[in-house]
């Protein structure tokens, strides 16, 4: 954790905390019954833990760490059907480097590669597709993993792989969307949230409309906010603001960067080369409704599943979480990460037994890195 | 992967492709300009961009540029970004 003095602004950083305490009241937090806050996306989490905001707040606000961390929500069964296709001859696999550690049921791709698999890690689906240009005898597959903030990234490679005929080149569509998981959350009777912090980057290509059934269907704020602390800060105010007045809109404390339409060739496309799947499943969430994406029919050479034949809907049972592993309640935000009984002890970021602890992003992997809460909040 | 990363257009590679090289702190690598721009795009040449994944995403100005560096620099993610951008170039030029 950061002393307020190491902000970029402490004494703009002072005025916030001062009307975060003054706010808290007025907008319905007790010591007993917190406000419960959720921020949504992974790098907000990140942000909290390294600076210790979940410290420096009031103990009537309380942060709820949210699924926006890809690798976290990615089903152990998903990880498998990688291997699976991974280990198919002539196949080299690329992948972001955050999915290498992610558990699958028997192994993870890291093991995989260990054993001999031609699995690479690559910094761009871009890369991707010219590794395809330079082994043109063999089969090149990209793993497709992220929200809307990558999304555009591999719908432009396919294009682009597409208006040059690479057909041995092919994407394992994985994308996920944010707001649904956001409508299960909200639809689910053992949640409680009063109020949400908006991704920056994910808003930024799709703009604040999506969020607007959050506001007029469930009567909650939600403020898109940057993820540095100041603006973390600053959007916590924004969100008491309208608790405390009695308001639930959507609203953008990170307009500098996110445009109210978001990226519209961006959008465009995602539109051309994705179409929503009838649901996906998530890890500790469940199927969630139209929360993933495929790859259209048009596209279809360049889609993995299509081309090996693996993957979602190919009739396999989801994976089971390993026993007494608590990641589902969790990501729900129902306990903290050190209430499960696997923490710290036989689950750790250097051996990760679910995915919240394997990236930094990851609820359990940063309240290992930085240290939880207060104490009493992990009973 | 989900955070992007500031980086400078230092010149247009492939006007065709939308490729430009981008300079991050140093480090050079191709990014694609498909989602910043439409038609011409050498008068991007010298501006800021939010890189995702080798994408570019949003064109910033010099100032937000410098303060989302810091706040990534801050989380350790800059260094991550960097290095995942040094291997994969490593890993291209690689015998396979
Ligand atoms: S400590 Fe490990 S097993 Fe327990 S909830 Fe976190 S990631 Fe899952």
């Amino acid at each position: 954790m950061k002393y307020i003095d190491e902000f970029r602004d402490p004494a703009l950083a002072k005025n916030l905390f001062r009307r975060i305490e003054s706010l808290v009241g007025p907008a319905g937090g007790t010591k007993e019954k917190p406000l419960q806050i959720m921020e949504i996306c992974g790098g907000h989490t990140h942000a909290i833990f390294r600076y210790g905001l979940d410290k420096l707040v009031p103990a009537e606000l309380e942060f709820v760490h949210g699924p926006g961390c890809p690798v976290c929500v990615l089903p152990m069964s998903r990880v498998d059907d990688c291997i699976e296709i991974a280990a198919r001859d002539n196949v080299i696999f690329c992948t972001f480097g955050d999915a290498m550690r992610v558990p699958g049921t028997r192994k993870s791709l890291m093991q995989a590669k260990a054993e001999g698999c031609d699995i690479r890690m690559v910094y761009s689906p871009l890369d991707a597709l010219e590794l395809a240009r330079r082994n043109p005898d063999r089969d090149v597959v990209f793993f497709g993993l992220g929200f809307e903030t990558t999304m555009p990234a591999t719908a432009v490679t396919i294009r682009k792989a597409a208006a040059d005929g690479q057909t041995n080149f092919s994407v394992f569509c994985n994308h996920i969307l944010v707001p649904p998981p956001l409508r299960a959350l909200l639809s689910d009777p053992q949640m409680r949230l009063d109020g949400f912090v908006g991704p920056g980057h994910v808003s930024m290509i799709i703009g604040t409309e999506p969020y607007r059934f959050i506001a007029e269907e469930f009567g909650k704020p939600l403020v898109v906010a940057g993820f540095e602390p100041l603006d973390l800060l600053q959007a916590i105010v924004m969100v008491l603001q309208q608790l405390a007045e009695g308001r639930a809109e959507i609203e953008n404390q990170y307009a500098r960067v996110v445009p109210a339409n978001g990226n519209p060739h961006a959008m465009a496309a995602i539109e051309a080369v994705y179409e929503p799947r009838s649901s996906f499943d998530w890890r500790g969430l469940g199927e969630i409704d139209r929360s993933g994406v495929k790859i259209r029919g048009e596209y279809a050479a360049y889609d993995a599943e299509v081309k090996f034949g693996v993957g979602y809907g190919a009739g396999k049972a989801a994976g089971r979480e390993p026993e007494g592993c608590r990641c589902g309640d969790v990501v729900k935000g129902l306990i903290k990460p050190p209430a499960c009984p696997k923490f710290g002890g036989e689950c750790v970021p250097e051996r990760p037994l679910g995915a919240l602890m394997v990236s930094s992003e990851g609820a359990c992997a940063a309240y290992y890195q930085y240290g939880g809460t207060r104490r009493e909040e992990a009973a | 992967m989900c955070l992007g990363i500031p980086g400078r257009i230092a010149a247009i590679r492939d006007a065709e492709r939308r490729i430009a090289s981008v300079d991050f702190s140093g480090v050079r690598r191709d990014v694609d300009l498909t989602c910043v721009a439409e038609g011409a795009l050498d008068d991007l040449v010298g501006t800021w961009v939010l890189v995702h994944v080798g994408f570019a995403m949003s064109v910033i100005d010099e100032a937000e540029a410098q303060r989302t560096l810091e706040a990534l620099a801050e989380l350790g993610e800059a260094e991550e970004e960097y290095a995942a951008m040094r291997e994969s170039a490593a890993m291209l030029e690689e015998r396979p």
